[in-house]
C-alpha cells in the first residue's frame, strides 16, 4: 500500500484544478488555430457528455468571460461592448464574450475557437438571447433544451411517477434532435458506446463532488465554498464527463477525506460558519473572500456551487445500459435541481444551517444578472424566519467593477461580524 | 472616575462624545468632515475635551466609527456605525427595537435587541437616494439654507410627486417643477416625502417594529421626522443628541472595555 504524503495530499485539489484549467484554454487555443469550431454551452446544464461524442471543443462563455474579470481586464471588453451598443444594464458576461467575439476571439488566456453550434438550457433567460447573437454573427444552430422546471405550486415530480416519466420523455425528445443535429454539423455518426464512456466519466464526478460538498460538513471545514470552490467547479464544468475530470474527482475526494480524518481545514482559524448565496465577486475575487476570513468567517457551502454546477451537485448517476433515456432523466434532475437553487435558494439554505452548523449567510445579489439575484431578498426573509442566525446582503457585480464598492462591502461585513461575535458573547453569558 | 470617548468620522461631519461612568454625557462637539479626516477626527475630539473639562489622560478608552473610523489615529479599536447606532439608539431610549439612521451619505435601516446588539439590517444601495444628500442637492437647487429646508417644506399644501431616484437627477426634477410654477414648500415637501417612502422601504427589508428611533444628521430637519412619522403612522424617539447616536454608542462600547478590563479583587487573589 502507498503511503499518503500529506504535503503532496494537502492543497493538490487547488494546484491540479489550476492545471486543468490552464489546459483547457491551451486546448482551446490549439482548436482555435486549426480554425475548428467548437460548441458553445453553459454551465446549467451543458450536455457535454452527449457533445464528446462527437469530438466537439466545449467552450464555456460564463467562464471565459468571468476570468476577464478575476485577471482584471473585464474594464476593457465590457467598455468594448458598450461601445458597439450593448446596454451596461445587461449581463457582464454577455458583454465580456461579445468583446472577444468582436475581437476574433482573443482572450487573457489564449484564443477561444468560434462556434460551430450552441447549445442551452431554459435554465437562464439570457441564453438564449446570447446565443441568438452568435447565430446572428456566425450563421450556426443554436439548440435550447427546454428542461421543466420545479412547479412552484405542486412540487417535484419524482422518478416513477407518470408526470416525471411525461417530462423525462419530452427532454428526451429533444437529446434525441439533438444528436441528429450533432451529426450534420460534426460529420460524425453518433456512436452511443462513447456516449457511455462519457456518462461513466460523469458518473464519477457527480459522485465526487457530491462527497466533497458533504465532507464539508466537517469542523473545521477543509475547503472554502467560494475560492477553492469555485477552483474545483470550474473543473467540474471545463471537464465534465472526461476521463481527466473523472480522475480529478476522485483525487479530490481523496484529499478531502483524508483532511477531514485529520481536522486539517483551511488556512484560517475557523471562527464562524457561514453559507453563500449568489455568484461571486468576481473582480475583487480574492479581497472579497478576505472580508470575511480577516474576522474567521469561512464559507462552507454555497449555492453557487450547486447551480453553476448544473446540479451534478446531486451526485446524479446515469445509467448506462440505456444511456440516451438515462441522460435525459439526469439531465432534468440536475439541470431542475440547478434552476431550485437560485429560485427556491430558501429551502436549500434552511436545511445548510442545520447540516453544515452554519452561524450566518451571506447574500450577493449581482447588478448583472436579475435572473439569479431576484428572490434573494425573499428567500433570506424566509431564511430568517425560519431560523434562528443572522445574514448579511450585500450587492455588487460579478463582472462590472464599476458597481462594486469594495469600502461599503467592508463596512456591512464588519457590522456583520460585530453582530455575530455580540450573539456569541450573548449565548455564552446565557449559558454560564 | 473612567471616561470613554466615541468619535464618529461621517462623510459630512465628525461628531465626537465623551462619557463617564455613569453613561452620561459630559462632553461632545459636531464639526464639518472636511478633506483632511484625520485632523477633524483630533480637533472634535479636542473640542469635546475642551467642552468637558476633562484631560486626554483621563479618557482611558477611545473607539472610532464611521467610514473615517479607521483614520482615528489616536483610538483604541474600530467599530462599525451600525453596531454603534443600534447601542446608542438602545441606550438613549431603552424601548427601541428598530433604528432608522440617516446620514449624509447612505440611510440604515437597523433591528435591534433590547440590549442594543444588531439583530439584522439593511442600507441604501450604492447611490444617495434617500439619503441627506438628496436634501443637500434640493436645498442647491433652491437656494435654501440647510437648516431651513424642514421648515419650509411643512407649509405646503399641494405637494409634487418627486419620481426620480438618483440624487443628481432630483436637482434637475425640483427646477423642472419650478419651471412649472410650483411652489417652493410644495416642491419640497415632495422632496421630504420621496425619501420617505424609500425610508420606510429600506425598514421593511428589516421588519419594522415600535419603538422606532431615528438619528444621523438628518433628525435635525423638523419636516423629515414629519413625514416619516407619516409614511410609517408612528412617532419616532428623537432627541437632541441623534445626530450623535454613532459617537454615544462607540463611547458606550469603549465603556464596555474598561469595565471589562476591571478584574474584580476576588479574581485577581485567586489568579
Amino acid at each position: 500500500m502507498t503511503e499518503i504524503n500529506k504535503d503532496e495530499l494537502v492543497g493538490r485539489g487547488n494546484k491540479e484544478g489550476a492545471d486543468l484549467f490552464r489546459e483547457w484554454f491551451d486546448d482551446l487555443a490549439d482548436h482555435a488555430k486549426k480554425g475548428e469550431g467548437a460548441a458553445y454551452v453553459f454551465v446549467m446544464g451543458s450536455m457535454a457528455e452527449l457533445l464528446h461524442v462527437f469530438d466537439f471543443p466545449l467552450v464555456l462563455p460564463e467562464i471565459t468571460s468571468l476570468q476577464t474579470a478575476v485577471r482584471r481586464v473585464a474594464d476593457t471588453y465590457l467598455a468594448e461592448a458598450e461601445d458597439y451598443g450593448y446596454s451596461p444594464d445587461i449581463c457582464g458576461y454577455v458583454k465580456a464574450d461579445i468583446a472577444v467575439q468582436l475581437r476574433g476571439g482573443q482572450h487573457p488566456m489564449g484564443q477561444i475557437p468560434k462556434p460551430s453550434i450552441a447549445v442551452m438550457t431554459n435554465a437562464c433567460n439570457t441564453y438564449i438571447k446570447w446565443a441568438e447573437i452568435w447565430e446572428r454573427i456566425y450563421k450556426i444552430p443554436i439548440v435550447v433544451i427546454d428542461v421543466p422546471a420545479t412547479r412552484a405550486a405542486g412540487g417535484q415530480f419524482q422518478p416513477g411517477s407518470s408526470d416525471f416519466e411525461r417530462d423525462r420523455k419530452y427532454v428526451e425528445a429533444q437529446i434525441r434532435e439533438l444528436i441528429t443535429l450533432c451529426e450534420e454539423v460534426s460529420g460524425k455518426k453518433f456512436d452511443i458506446d462513447r456516449l457511455r464512456e462519457s456518462l461513466g466519466y460523469a458518473n464519477d464526478m457527480n459522485e465526487g463532488w457530491r462527497r466533497v460538498l458533504e465532507l464539508n460538513k466537517s469542523k473545521p471545514s477543509l475547503f472554502n465554498a467560494v475560492t477553492d470552490g469555485t477552483v474545483y467547479l470550474g473543473v467540474s464544468n471545463n471537464l465534465r464527463g472526461t476521463k481527466k475530470g473523472s480522475q480529478f474527482f476522485k483525487n479530490l475526494v481523496e484529499e478531502m477525506e483524508y483532511k477531514s480524518a485529520h481536522g486539517i481545514g483551511t488556512q484560517i482559524v475557523e471562527k464562524y460558519r457561514l453559507g453563500f448565496v449568489g455568484v461571486p465577486c468576481y473582480p475583487i475575487f480574492r479581497r472579497f473572500s478576505e472580508m470575511f476570513t480577516e474576522w474567521g468567517g469561512n464559507f462552507v457551502h454555497s449555492t453557487y456551487l450547486n447551480f453553476a454546477s448544473g446540479g451534478g451537485s446531486l451526485g446524479y448517476q446515469y445509467d448506462v445500459n440505456r444511456p440516451i433515456e438515462s441522460l435525459a432523466e439526469g439531465f432534468l434532475i440536475s439541470v431542475r435541481e440547478a434552476m431550485d437553487n437560485m429560485f427556491h435558494q430558501d429551502r436549500v439554505v434552511i436545511d445548510w444551517v442545520k447540516n453544515y452548523d452554519l452561524d450566518g449567510v451571506v447574500y450577493h445579489p449581482i447588478k448583472s444578472c436579475r435572473t439569479v439575484s431576484t428572490g434573494l431578498a425573499d428567500g433570506r426573509r424566509a431564511m430568517m424566519a425560519a431560523t434562528d442566525i443572522p445574514s448579511l446582503f450585500i450587492e455588487s457585480d460579478m463582472m462590472d467593477k464599476r458597481v462594486v464598492s469594495e469600502a461599503q462591502m467592508k463596512n456591512r461585513a464588519d457590522a456583520f461580524f460585530e453582530g455575530l461575535a455580540s450573539r456569541r458573547e450573548m449565548a455564552k453569558l446565557a449559558q454560564s | 472616575m473612567a471616561y470613554a470617548a466615541g468619535v464618529d468620522v461621517g462623510s459630512t461631519q465628525t461628531k465626537a462624545i465623551i462619557i463617564n461612568e455613569d453613561r452620561e454625557i459630559v462632553g461632545r462637539c459636531l464639526t464639518d468632515t472636511g478633506a483632511n479626516v484625520v485632523v477633524a477626527a483630533e480637533n472634535a475630539f479636542a473640542e469635546a475635551l475642551r467642552t468637558s473639562g476633562i484631560r486626554e489622560e483621563e479618557v482611558e478608552y477611545v473607539i472610532g466609527t464611521g467610514y473615517g473610523r479607521y483614520r482615528v489615529t489616536f483610538g483604541n479599536t474600530q467599530v462599525t456605525e451600525i453596531s454603534c447606532h443600534a447601542r446608542g439608539a438602545a441606550q438613549m431610549f431603552p424601548g427601541t427595537k428598530t433604528v432608522l439612521d440617516m446620514g449624509g451619505q447612505d440611510t440604515k435601516a437597523i433591528r435591534v435587541s433590547p440590549k442594543g446588539e444588531v439583530l439584522d439590517f439593511c442600507m441604501n444601495d450604492k447611490c444617495a437616494a434617500g439619503t441627506g444628500r438628496f436634501l443637500g442637492a434640493a436645498a442647491a437647487a433652491l437656494d435654501i439654507p440647510l437648516s431651513d429646508l424642514g421648515n419650509v417644506a411643512m407649509k405646503a399644501e399641494r405637494p409634487v410627486k418627486i419620481s426620480t431616484t438618483c440624487t443628481v437627477f432630483a436637482e434637475s426634477e425640483v427646477l423642472s417643477w419650478l419651471g412649472k410654477g410650483k411652489k417652493i414648500e410644495d416642491i419640497l415637501w415632495g422632496v421630504h416625502l420621496s425619501i420617505a417612502s424609500r425610508s420606510t422601504a429600506l425598514l421593511r427589508r428589516v421588519g419594522i417594529e415600535d419603538e422606532i428611533t431615528f438619528t444621523g444628521g438628518v433628525t435635525k430637519n423638523a419636516g423629515m421626522i414629519k413625514s416619516l412619522e407619516q409614511a410609517l403612522k408612528t412617532k419616532l424617539n428623537v432627541s437632541d443628541d441623534s445626530h450623535y447616536m454613532g459617537a454615544l454608542g462607540a463611547a458606550l462600547f469603549a465603556l464596555d472595555h474598561i469595565l471589562a478590563g476591571r478584574v474584580p479583587t476576588e479574581e485577581k487573589e485567586t489568579a
